[in-house]
């Protein structure tokens, strides 16, 4: 079994395949180009979750300043969800922060990356969400910080105009299945996913385990439990590590 | 009713979560052994993300119309194609078959 040097998530940087391609390109502009791409489906997104808040009463201004302050989708409509089905306080934080809870090891894999003292690491850590970590990781548990915080910073401001469009305008959410935006994450992650697929055969059966068990996971717990639970299958490489070493 | 309780503290415990890690480890390199599980980590979560967006919770949002699509990104992300392309061809072949009277 062999594996690329970049390791199994993503293409090497200098690979002349796939040079010049958004995935394998590295720095501020590649992340900002990135992140451009993502923000559309981000936008779209947003304004649901404006039009949705906005239906349970809640107030324009709050619901900007939640996009503003948390960013991120799945733990504000789970929040959201909570409350309006009666949950109290402690249920819709604990809910969000569930979600969120894949955060805290994909954040410190990249605590090498970041710069500066705690305080200045803690901020840089806040671009760390989903699309922009899986496009900055470089492999061996290296991380282009610039691509990461250059994704998440074009992205941001989409989610945040997005909600509060949503929240004022009383648009409707139509738009987003008719047009296919609903597809761009989706296709965005595929197109990643295939590169890393053609990394190794390791990678292949980690990718098919972890989709096994998110399609188990999804159908009784929620989104973010079960992306969770993928994490589970990224230990199988340790696993198939160890053994490999006992060989 | 405005939950500013909610927004206040999904705010703090999601940011907490993020800078937890870099603020602990600060400049640390991972052992690694978590290098192998991090190494693993971006096919395990690409493979989940895409299972989770495409089926939503209790498999309710699962949808035909996006397979087409999908299906032409993955085979010209296979031949290499730039990924912006590879995701406008989705996005417009699945307004495309979405377009489709009965679809």
């Amino acid at each position: 079994m062999t594996e690329r040097p970049g390791g199994l998530g993503t293409a090497p940087a200098g690979d002349p395949q796939s040079r010049g391609s958004d995935a394998t390109s590295r720095g501020w502009r590649a992340g900002l180009r990135i992140g451009t791409t993502l923000a559309a489906s981000s936008f779209a997104l947003a304004i649901s979750f404006g039009v949705e808040a906005r239906a349970h009463g809640w107030s324009p201004v709050a619901i900007v300043l939640f996009s503003l302050l948390v960013f991120s989708g799945s733990a504000q409509f789970s929040a959201l969800t909570v409350l309006a089905g009666g949950g109290g306080t402690l249920s819709a934080v604990g809910s969000a922060a569930l979600i969120n809870a894949r955060y805290l090891p994909m954040a410190a894999a990249a605590a090498g990356s970041f710069r500066g003292g705690r305080w200045r690491r803690g901020l840089e850590a806040q671009a760390v969400v989903d699309g922009s970590w899986i496009s900055a990781y470089l492999g061996d548990g290296r991380f282009d910080r610039e691509k990461m915080i250059g994704a998440t910073a074009a992205q941001w401001p989409a989610w945040v105009v997005g909600t509060a469009l949503g929240a004022t305008l009383h648009l409707s959410t139509t738009f987003i299945d008719r047009w296919g935006l609903d597809v761009i994450f989706p296709a965005y992650f595929l197109a990643l996913l295939v590169d890393a697929l053609r990394s190794s055969a390791r990678a292949r059966l980690i990718a098919t385990t972890s989709a096994l068990i998110a399609a188990s996971v999804v159908f009784v717990a929620p989104t973010g439990i079960a992306l969770l639970s993928c994490s589970a299958a990224a230990l199988l490489n340790l696993l198939l590590r160890n053994v490999k070493d006992t060989a | 009713m405005i939950p500013w309780s909610v927004i206040v503290s999904v705010a703090v415990v999601s940011a907490t979560i993020k800078a937890a890690g870099p603020v602990v480890l600060r400049g640390r390199t991972l052992p690694p052994k978590a290098i192998a599980v991090v190494d693993a980590l971006a096919p395990a979560l690409l493979a989940g993300l895409i299972i989770v967006e495409l089926a939503g919770y209790q498999w309710r949002q699962v949808d035909w119309t996006v397979i087409p699509g999908l299906a032409c990104a993955g085979a010209l992300q296979f031949v290499k194609a730039p990924v912006l392309i590879s995701i406008l061809s989705a996005v417009i072949i699945t307004s495309a078959v979405r377009g489709i009277p009965g679809a």
